[in-house]
């Protein structure tokens, strides 16, 4: 199985999801060609309703935490409720842009 | 000292810390980068670990912090997040206002 569909996978058995994205942006960065290793996702659920920020992102951390930094180095957390991400206008921020840290990073040695 | 406490000792004593990946200088990530400049336009000084060069830190804060990536954010004491959570509340001005706020009362965190 893929890393991208473990990771879409153990969310959707977490948590009712009314939106799920997962965007594998490894190419942007610092890696072998189609890697798996840095994602960005958007989880929309009732589930963070009532959560501060960080508590979310442990919530995600705490599913996919044994993923990481091997084989996953980086993963952008978008975790919002079905109200906040509808006044949003589904949108997200930008991923800033690669400085090379993985080169020279011992714990992700390639 | 053990790992714990060294860590302790670090966010109660700095108000705002930031653990990254380099220095505010030299970020050596993107996502760290992108915190420091989000910390930068606030324009109130704020403590820094390389966690590159800590590697007890590195791993120690993960356990401590129930958080499996750098950077992180704490201040006075609290994990904040890390660059998603940092780029949301600079955005939305509520960094500015809490980083103010920690500046204003440095002895808050000890308590």
């Amino acid at each position: 199985m893929s890393i991208a569909t473990t990771i879409e996978n153990r969310v959707r058995e977490e948590m009712p999801v009314a939106h799920l994205e997962l965007v594998n942006e490894s190419d942007q960065h610092n890696v072998p060609e189609n890697s798996e290793t840095h994602f960005r996702l958007v989880a929309v659920s009732e589930a963070f309703a009532g959560m501060p920020r960080v508590r979310r992102h442990q919530r995600i951390y705490a599913l996919l935490g044994d993923l990481m930094p091997q084989p996953v180095h980086a993963l952008r957390i978008h975790a919002w409720t079905p109200e906040e991400w509808n006044a949003r206008g589904g949108r997200v921020e930008a991923s800033p842009a690669c400085r090379g840290g993985s080169k020279h990073d011992p714990e992700l040695g390639q | 000292m053990d790992v714990n406490q060294v860590i302790e000792e670090q966010i109660t004593s700095n108000p705002v810390i930031l653990y990254m990946k380099g220095s505010p200088q030299f970020p050596q990530c993107g996502f760290s980068a992108q915190a420091v400049e989000a910390l930068t336009t606030v324009g109130k000084p704020f403590a820094y670990v390389n966690i590159l060069e800590a590697p007890e830190i590195r791993s120690g804060l993960k356990e401590y912090a129930n958080w499996p990536t750098y950077p992180q954010l704490w201040i006075k004491g609290e994990l904040i997040g890390g660059s998603d959570i940092i780029m949301e509340m600079h955005n939305s001005g509520e960094l500015r206002e809490l980083v103010e706020e920690a500046a204003v009362d440095p002895e808050e965190g000890q308590g």
